[in-house]
């Protein structure tokens, strides 16, 4: 209690100070501060509303996208026949959108075969804005939750049965483009099947459902969500499969094989063979043999 | 010298009679093998054979050693790969294709490189050696060819070679079909398509070989007794035939000072080469074992088991396989014909079925056609620079090219991603190029070779450039040449003069055509094609009068000699042009 009044004293020795009146000030914004931060309902008012977000994105989608794709998203063709600037938008989904500009592959920087992957140019929030825009234009598939695609609630034993599973979907329906580790391969004119190295599995969800530029759709009666599934488990457990082989030379295949048995194999060896013809024997004059 | 035995020689100049010394442990352990077996007249013969001293005379070996290096890892895959099509469902240590049904091959490939010590290792060894093995042979081929190696007595040794070739693809591809995988499958399902190509027999050919329909569950076995058996048992004698021919022939040389027709200069067999094949041996197999043990080759287990749905993007054969599918991918589609409503494919008859025979057949006949122009019979064991026969190396390089697009195009969806091209105009661009790029090869390389035919001339005359300038009294600036060394001067002229066959007249004394007239014309005008264009060497009248102009021109400069060659400081001057090696 002693201890206590000398405190106070000592404090109250400094309530006339030139500080005094900011620390106050200062402690009492931290307390209101912090009490509104505990007590205050969710924060509701802090996210903006659909309807807010659908005009956000509006907005953002009339700088950044309508040259291409209308000013409603309905498209703009050229006169081409059959051809346009920019597909019409409507019924895509957020799933699209979350995709084509979640990889930087929308905005497009320039027209060509197939829009690249890229640097993101928006933030997460305006991505959202822009794919509630969107799915406003009419019913498309949502962007996907993560307990969509992730095999964290499944036992060891299913988890397991998942990839071998996913293994073989992806075999059967993935492949064929994107080769057998992934790799991405050639399609027609200067078009590809990008790498599936390192991409976030909720794009590799989003991509399946929604098609992006060359590939085609597997809607869910195509492929189950299950199914989806397991093909991102595999592909995940294929990165965190050490390579047993070694380096895997691109994993393209016999054709990165053949240039590097040509290139260390015989390369390395008709080194060795001029290496060899070089370092001739040389006979010993001090020695004269009988 | 070698048939007197000095062995029984008094090695003193004493007056009592010699006696052989009793001999040790070895010597009579050698003699009593040599009493019962009769090797040492073999052996002391063979093992003073000499051999030349080239790197380029080294590169059939790789294909030897690398062949040892495949009998040794392809003994340890067969205690454990099991060569059938019954189904079962994988167990093993491979997480991802565990509970997933496969024929016993693939299990068993997976086993092998998953749960065997070594054996993955072994695998990608086995893989790597076949590469390189068939790799080395192509470079073999190409040297014998660009030094005109094959040329009489050797033809069929180098037709012995092409064989090998031929078998050494065969092997690879019944080697990599075996693991019944998804990549290998697909392989295998092409060429069943190849084998039903073939008009009339082909579907019966093809049911033959899969024992019923495609894929059935004969083919492993079959090719694993083809791959394992039959292909490497010629593969065997064909190699023991041609270093027999090898040896029976002596080595080919390069020309020089003392390098005849009639001889071979260089070091013998033992110690020399003995040591040095050898080496090249641990050489050979320490490049495969670092590649097997670090460089991944054919993942099996990503592709996963053989399913006639399922196919992958990178879907090629391996490397010596990759030309003919290259064609496959460059003809166009459409080119099939409908007779009595049988369909021919010649989108896969030409690619395939044709055109690679018929490479291998003229790359057989290469030293008969040459053979015949030249109509040369004469014996050649002294090697020709590619320079010195401008037309065959234009030949072999027009080959080459024409094999290099084909290769290419067979890796045209690799090609169109790592290059960020259009697959559609690696395409088109091929279907011109295979046809220009020879053509233009020929021309370039037939030009080139003459042109350094010219220079060597120049050599020969006027000597070699020294980079000295000097300055005349009037202003011009000249190089001085000194002559080149007389060893280098021998080796440049130790070529034959070109013969152009002429056919003499069309019909005998007594108006009556002369046999083969025709053929004969033909003879004449292909010889004027292969060699009117070449630059011959001096004679010895040009030699002397450019000898005598040189000598001429030192007299001249012999006065300015010490101020103006700008080497008093250095050791330059100290050389005299025997120093100085052949430069070319």
């Amino acid at each position: 209690m002693r201890l206590l009044n000398r405190t106070a004293g000592r404090l109250s020795r400094h309530r006339r100070g030139p500080l005094a009146g900011l620390a106050v000030l200062l402690l009492g914004l931290v307390i209101s501060g912090s009490l509104f931060t505990a007590f205050s309902p969710a924060q509701a008012d802090n996210q903006p509303s659909e309807t807010e977000q659908v005009a956000q994105g509006k907005e953002l989608f009339l700088a950044s996208c309508s040259f291409c794709h209308g000013q409603n998203g309905e498209g703009v063709p050229t006169v081409r026949d059959g051809y346009q600037l920019g597909p019409s938008l409507v019924g895509v989904g957020a799933a699209a959108v979350d995709f084509q500009v979640g990889t930087g592959r929308m905005p497009m920087a320039s027209p060509g075969q197939q829009a690249p992957s890229k640097k993101v140019v928006f933030t997460d929030e305006e991505i959202d804005a822009l794919a509630a825009y969107v799915a406003s234009l009419g019913p498309g598939p949502a962007i996907p939750d993560e307990s969509d695609y992730s095999i964290e609630g499944l036992s060891e034993e299913e988890r397991e049965e998942a990839i071998s599973r996913g293994g073989q979907i992806f075999l059967t329906n993935c492949t064929a483009c994107h080769n057998f580790n992934g790799a991405g391969g050639a399609m027609p004119r200067g078009g590809y099947a990008p790498s599936l190295h390192g991409v976030e599995p909720k794009y590799i969800y989003e991509a399946m459902l929604t098609g992006p530029q060359q590939m085609p759709n597997f809607s869910n009666g195509n492929l189950s969500p299950e199914e989806k599934r397991d093909v991102i488990a595999y592909l995940g457990s294929l990165e965190e499969t050490p390579e047993y082989a070694g380096f895997t030379l691109g994993g393209l295949g016999p054709v990165s094989e053949g240039l590097f048995a040509w290139l260390v194999g015989i390369g390395g060896l008709v080194g060795a063979a001029v290496w060899i013809a070089s370092h001739t024997t040389r006979s010993n004059k001090s020695k004269v043999d009988a | 010298m070698s048939s007197i035995d000095t062995s029984k020689v008094a090695t003193s100049n004493r007056t009592d009679a010699a006696t052989a010394s009793k001999p040790g442990r070895a010597g009579s352990l050698a003699t009593w093998a040599d009493d019962r077996l009769g090797l040492a007249s073999a052996m002391k013969k063979n093992l003073r054979k000499v051999f030349p001293d080239h790197w380029s005379f080294m590169l059939g070996e790789i294909a030897l050693w690398s062949f040892v290096v495949l009998l040794l890892t392809g003994v340890f895959l067969t205690l454990w790969f099991n060569p059938s099509m019954g189904h079962i469902t994988y167990e093993g240590s491979y997480d991802q294709l565990r509970g997933v049904g496969m024929s016993e091959s693939m299990a068993s490939t997976l086993h092998i490189s998953f749960d065997v010590r070594g054996g993955l290792l072994m695998r990608q060894m086995h893989h790597w050696a076949a590469s390189i093995f068939v790799a080395s042979m192509m470079v073999h081929l190409l040297r014998v060819a660009f030094t005109g190696a094959y040329r009489k007595p050797r033809e069929l040794n180098w037709v012995i070679g092409c064989l090998l070739l031929l078998l050494g693809t065969l092997e690879g591809f019944t080697g990599y079909s075996l693991p019944d995988d998804l990549l290998s499958g697909t392989g295998v399902r092409a060429a069943d398509g190849f084998l039903k190509a073939t008009p009339v027999v082909g579907t019966y050919m093809s049911f033959l070989l899969f024992g019923g329909e495609f894929p059935g569950e004969s083919i492993i076995p079959r090719l694993y007794i083809i791959h394992v058996l039959l292909i490497p048992g010629i593969l065997l004698a064909l190699i023991a035939a041609h270093m027999l021919l090898l040896v029976y022939h002596k080595h080919t040389q390069w020309p020089g000072p003392g390098r005849t027709e009639q001889n071979v200069v260089g070091y013998p067999m033992l110690p020399v080469y003995a040591a040095k094949a050898g080496g090249f041996f641990f050489m050979v197999f320490g490049v495969i074992a670092i590649m097997g043990g670090l460089m991944s080759i054919n993942p099996v287990w990503k592709f996963g088991p053989y399913d006639p749905t399922k196919v992958t993007a990178g879907s090629q054969p391996d490397w010596y396989m990759g030309w003919p599918d290259g064609l496959l991918r460059i003809i166009p589609t459409g080119w099939e014909s409908v007779i009595f409503g049988y369909t021919i494919s010649w989108n896969v008859m030409l690619p395939i079925l044709i055109l690679p025979p018929l490479m291998l057949v003229i790359l057989m006949l290469l030293p008969f056609i040459e053979g015949w122009i030249t109509g040369d019979k004469r014996d050649h064991h002294l090697l020709q620079r590619p320079r010195n026969a401008p037309t065959r190396t234009a030949v072999m390089v027009a080959l080459m090219t024409f094999y290099g697009l084909a290769w290419a195009a067979g890796g045209n969806d690799i090609i169109a991603i790592r290059l960020d091209l259009s697959i559609n105009q690696i395409t088109y661009f091929m279907r011109v190029a295979i046809f220009l790029g020879p053509i233009l090869a020929f021309w370039i390389t037939r030009r080139w070779c003459i042109s350094l035919q010219r220079h060597d001339n120049e050599k020969l005359l006027h000597g070699y450039e020294t980079g000295v300038i000097t300055r005349s009294p009037e202003g011009a600036y000249a190089e001085r040449h000194l002559p080149i060394n007389p060893t280098s001067a021998y080796t440049l002229t130790a070529r034959d003069r070109d013969e152009v066959y002429t056919v003499g007249s069309d019909t005998d004394a007594a108006g009556v055509d002369a046999p083969n007239s025709r053929s004969e014309k033909l003879r004449a005008k292909l010889s004027s094609w292969m060699y009117s264009h070449n630059v011959q060497k001096p004679t010895r009248a040009e030699l002397e009068e450019a000898h005598h102009h040189a000598e001429h021109e030192a007299e001249l400069q012999a006065g300015l000699d010490h101020p103006v060659d700008g080497h008093q400081f250095d050791d330059h001057r100290l050389r005299d042009t025997t120093d100085v090696p052949l430069r070319d």
